[in-house]
Parts: C-alpha cells; structure tokens; sequence
C-alpha cells in the first residue's frame, strides 16, 4: 500500500514519486533473486547514483540534493520497503560522506565530494574492530606518522559494502586513548589493504560485509579529515545521523512487512471468513500497523529537529531504538499472521523477520542507545 | 541538431481504460496518464542524438491540460524545451486530423529530424510517422532499431518480421522507434528540478496556424461507432495427455484452423 506521507515541498513530492518509481521497477523486481543468490546487484548504486538518490542531505554547492533528512529519511524508507540491504547500503554511503562534508576542508571537499555524492564513489564506513564494536574507543588499528602522510595497520570488521565500496571512513589511532583516534578518506584499493570474505549473515544476502586488514598501507597527508585525535567525536557525530537511517530502514522493513501481511490476511480464509475479519487476527494487525506509525513519527521527530538545527542525538537514539525494535515484532508478527507458509521461503516476510534483527544490532546496539538516552537523562 | 521528440500522454495500461459513453473517445479523467511507453525510448534516441551531435531537442505534445504532467516527465529525462499543442477544438481528433495538426505544429517549430514511437498504447493505429512525414513533405524510417546520424544523412535499421532492413535518407527526416532501439534512462532528482524551470510554450490552433474546419470529433473521417467491454476470458481447454497428447493438440489447432 502507497503510504500517504506528509511532505514539506512539491519538490519532495516529486522525489518520493521518482523514488518509487526506481525502487518499483529496480529494487522490488530483483531483490528476490538477488537475496536468495546472496549476490551483489552490480550496476544498481550507478542508477541511483544517476537518479540522485546518492547524496540527498548534502548541500546542492557541495553538489548533494539539498534535502532536509525529513525528506530524505522518508526516500530511505521506501527503498527500504522494496529492498532492506539496499537501503542499509544507502544509508552507510550517506554516513560515509558524512565526515567530508562536516569536517573536510574546501579543498577536500571540492576533490571528492562530487564524485562521492553523485554515486559515483560509493563509500563504506570503517569504525568497528573484532574485539571494538560498541567499545569503539577500544580500537587498535594504527595510522603511524610517516614523512607526507600515514602508514595503516590493522584489522577493521562489520564494513557493509566492505571490499566493493570505492572509498571508507576510515577510524584509526594515532596516539593513545580516547583522544588518539582519527579519521581518514581512505581508498577502497590500496596497497597493503585486503578484505575478509563476506560474513555469511542471518539476511541482507546481497550487500556483503567483510573484515579489512590494513599492512602499512600508505594514505597521504590530504586524507586525515578533521584534526588528529578528533576521530571518535566525527564518529559519533556521524552516527547521530546515521542511526535516523537506520530507523527509517527499519520503518521501511515494518511497513512492508505489514503491506505483505494485510494482503495475505485479506485473501485467507479460515472458519468461512476472511482471516482479517477474525477479532484476534484484525487486532494483530493493527497492533503491527500502530507500531509501523510510531516507528515513523519517532524517526520523523527527530529529523525534523536536526533539520530546525536544534539538538536531536537523544532523539535520534529514541528513533533507532523504537523503529528497529518495531520492525523485530512487526516482521515477526507478519510471519505470524502467515502461518506456516510464513516460515518457508516462499514468501518475503520469512525474509524480513531474519532482515529486521540486524537492524537491533548495528549502528549502535539497542542497549548503547538506551545508555545514550539514559546519559542525557542524567544530566 | 534541432531534434523534435513526439511525445503522448495515454491512459496507464496497468489501470481500467475506458471510453467516455457521450462522444465515445477515451475517458481520460478515468486512469492515471502516463507518458506512452515507446515514446520513452524515442525519448531516450532523441537525447543520445542529442550528447553525440550536439543540439536541442524540443517536446512537442497534443492533449489537454492534463498532458503538461508527460511534458514535465520528459523535460526531466533531459529535454531542453517543450511545445504544448492544446485547443479545445482539436478533441476527439482522429489520426488524420491528429497528423495534420502535428505537422503544422512542427513545420512553426522548425526540425532537423522528428522521433517519435512507432505506437501509442491506447489508439494503437501505428501510423502517426508515416503521416507526418507525408503531410511534412520528408523521408519516413519507421520502425527504427537502431539510429545513426553523419552530418545531413540518416540510417536506420528497419525492424522487420524476419530482420532488418537498412533505410538511407537524408534530413530533414520522421524517425519511428520500437522499443528494441535502447533503455529509457529515469529522470534524476535534478532533472525533475531543473525541468520546473525549462520553458513550455503552449499552441492554440490559431497560433499553429490549424484550420478548426479540419481537425476534431466533427470532421474525423474514422468514427467510433459502438464500442463494449470486452468479454471475460472463457476457462482454457485442459488437454491431459494419456499418450495421445499430441493428436489432441492437433486436432484442436485444426478445430481453431490455426493448422
């Protein structure tokens, strides 16, 4: 079902319906091969580089769509309700620009950021290690001094789009503790750098993540952005962000395993009557169809706050919180709603339930955004 | 070169189209419009002539108000400019009228070479780019596959039952696309932006010098006399083969004289 979404501009309007277009025609006609082959949809990050969809909230100088995330975060949304890995990508590559566009100079700007947010380069984000994930201040993986730029060693893990993106975030230390880490542009090809095979993954089949091992690859001065030691708080702003992805992929998940559900529910019969119109059935859907609305006015919240300006991290960990715990019951539930078809592969809300797990885990664990709301209730 | 594309806007052929029960054209009110599918890739042909020869390419499309959503769509794959050929007097036009019409259009915007799909989805008559090359006084390649333009001569590929024939001319010219020829881009999120600002001029029949005497429900020479919906499909033949299948299948295609 179209989902009717309040749109600030024209303009707006017209992105949603140019996104569902694509994500009609390009997403929803692919990704059931795609997932079940565990295969990369080569060529599809050109068509949406293409189209635009690759730079949305980056300013138009800086050659981005000059979209507020409200805007934005619903275009995530609905190529979420076709295609969750695809999604995800999208909102890593958004993340991923994220730390030239807040914290490059003009120069480093002007150099990559047209490439970068026309989708052309496509980039991956590189904070996590083996033994670092929500610890992210425990990382190891060094970036040493040398004469006109730096030497990387090193082993980064969970890097979606890890071995096929053109570029990465790249977070490494410099000097010891909390303040030594740093963040660099690093390419996707380097001398010294190789990439683990792809994790074999619960869902989101066709977008692999890997591990990379760094040995005393070289990166140039020209790609620290930032200062020295500033890494982790780039990181952390730019989870901020990244974590309102997160929470529109999930809503996108949500929604599109209800659209699924009600479908089914309106065809079944059971006991002469359509399985929808059964009290027990009809409440669960609409338990499913309030937690989609939710999950949608947290995310929706808390864009609209980053978009006044105003401070929107407790929010933004509110919306990841709830969208993606959202998407775990409603998806599970859809499952429910299908019975035992529902546990086969036949049918995509099997794929969904396994696909909305993830969703609790990555960017941030359910458990570090309760600790980040709970730190500003602290305060 | 100055490239004029062709475009319709036509009922979308995933919704019910109907026919309006008072004069009997088509009910456009009823289903979504859609710009016709192969006018796409005449679209798409128009614009890769375009960024290898350089040049303008110009919408020319003939509806009413409505039809300004296909101008928009088109103007954001990357066309630089549109005509919008819109006068009460030219509904119910048939594809007679329709050429003449197009063709006066066309001889006030000036072309190098015309492209435009083979058919549109609702009328289907498949004959616009033969009459408008006739009314134009200018060589007709239908059915093109494939394209190619050096300096005032065109060549086509002809797509044919059994191949292709190779068709010479030179400009000015009517090209005719099917929709084998190339993949439509989509329009990006800038173009959709830009196309807001791109300039659309609007024709009346006065302003395109269209005589109302021959163009219109009134002065069509084809009439639509009667028209139904068309009849629910009947349940198909289910043949099970006991070790006959294939007399059975025979037979039935003789009954059908497909045999």
């Amino acid at each position: 079902m179209t989902v009717d979404r309040l749109l600030p501009t024209p303009e707006a309007a017209d992105l949603i319906e140019l996104t569902r277009e694509i994500a009609d025609r390009e997403l929803a006609s692919r990704v059931d091969e795609h997932e079940r082959a565990e295969t990369y949809p080569e060529g599809l990050f050109t068509l949406l580089g293409d189209a635009g969809l690759l730079g949305l909230p980056y300013p138009e100088e800086l050659g981005g769509g000059g979209q507020p995330y409200e805007v934005y975060l619903q275009v995530i949304e609905e190529l979420a309700a076709r295609w969750a890995a695809v999604a995800v990508a999208c909102s890593v590559h958004t993340l991923a620009c994220f730390p030239v566009a807040e914290y490059g100079t003009a120069r480093q700007r002007e150099r990559w950021l047209p490439d970068m947010l026309a989708g052309r380069l496509v980039g991956g984000y590189s904070l996590s290690e083996p033994q670092a994930g929500s610890d992210a201040g425990a990382l190891r993986c060094k970036a040493e001094k040398v004469e006109g730029g730096y030497r990387i060693s090193g082993n980064k893990a969970w890097i979606t789009h890890g071995g096929i993106a053109d570029f990465y975030a790249l977070f490494a230390r410099t000097a010891e503790g909390g303040r030594g880490i740093s963040c660099f542009l690093a390419p996707g090809a380097a001398d010294g750098l190789t990439f683990g095979r792809p994790e074999e993954k619960m869902g989101l089949h066709a977008v692999p993540t890997t591990t990379a091992h760094w040995e005393g690859a070289f990166l140039e001065d020209d790609r620290l952005l930032g200062a020295e030691g500033q890494g982790l708080q780039i990181a952390f702003s730019a989870l901020d962000s990244g974590r309102l992805g997160i929470a529109a992929c999930a809503t996108g998940l949500a929604q599109a395993a209800l659209d699924e559900a009600v479908a089914y529910a309106k065809e079944r019969e059971t006991f002469g009557k359509k399985i929808i119109d059964h009290q027990g059935l009809g409440f669960l859907l609409a338990d499913m169809a309030a937690g989609v609305d939710v999950a949608r006015a947290t995310y929706l919240d808390a864009a609209r706050r980053r978009d006044a300006g105003l401070p929107y991290s407790r929010q933004a960990s509110v919306a990841k919180l709830v969208a993606t715990d959202a998407a775990m019951k409603v998806t599970t539930d859809a499952v429910q709603v299908f019975g035992g078809y529902g546990y086969t592969r036949e049918f995509r809300v099997e794929r969904y339930m396994r696909e909305a797990k993830i969703m609790q885990i990555f960017e941030g664990t359910n458990q570090i955004q309760r600790l980040v709301i709970s730190r500003h209730l602290a305060r | 070169m100055n490239i004029v594309v062709c475009v319709k806007q036509v009922p979308d052929t995933a919704t019910e189209r109907k026919l309006r029960s008072d004069d009997k054209t088509l009910d456009r009110e009823a289903a979504d419009g859609v710009v016709n599918e192969l006018d796409e890739y005449a679209v798409e042909e128009a614009l890769k002539l375009k960024e290898a020869h350089g040049g303008e390419v110009t919408v020319l499309t003939m509806g009413p108000g409505k039809a300004t959503e296909t101008i928009r769509k088109v103007l954001a794959m990357g066309a630089d400019k549109a005509v919008h050929l819109s006068d009460d007097a030219l509904h119910g036009s048939d594809a007679l009228s329709t050429s003449y019409a197009m063709a006066q259009a066309l001889k006030k915007i000036g072309f190098d070479l015309v492209v435009l799909g083979s058919e549109s989805t609702d009328a289907r008559t498949g004959v616009l780019a033969a009459m408008l090359a006739e009314r134009l006084g200018v060589p007709q390649l239908t059915l093109a596959n494939k394209v190619e333009v050096n300096g005032s001569a065109i060549a086509v590929q002809r797509l044919t039952d059994y191949g292709y024939d190779k068709v010479e001319a030179s400009l000015p010219a009517v090209v005719s696309v099917v929709e084998k020829i190339n993949e439509p881009r989509y329009p990006s999120f800038k173009g959709i932006m830009a196309a807001k600002k791109k300039p659309v001029e609007t024709l009346g029949v006065a302003d395109a010098e269209i005589s109302a005497d021959q163009v219109g429900l009134a002065n069509a020479w084809s009439e639509v006399v009667d028209f139904a919906v068309a009849p629910p499909r009947a349940a198909g033949t289910v043949v099970k083969d006991e070790g006959d299948g294939g007399a059975k299948i025979a037979e039935f295609l003789a009954s059908k004289k497909f045999v």
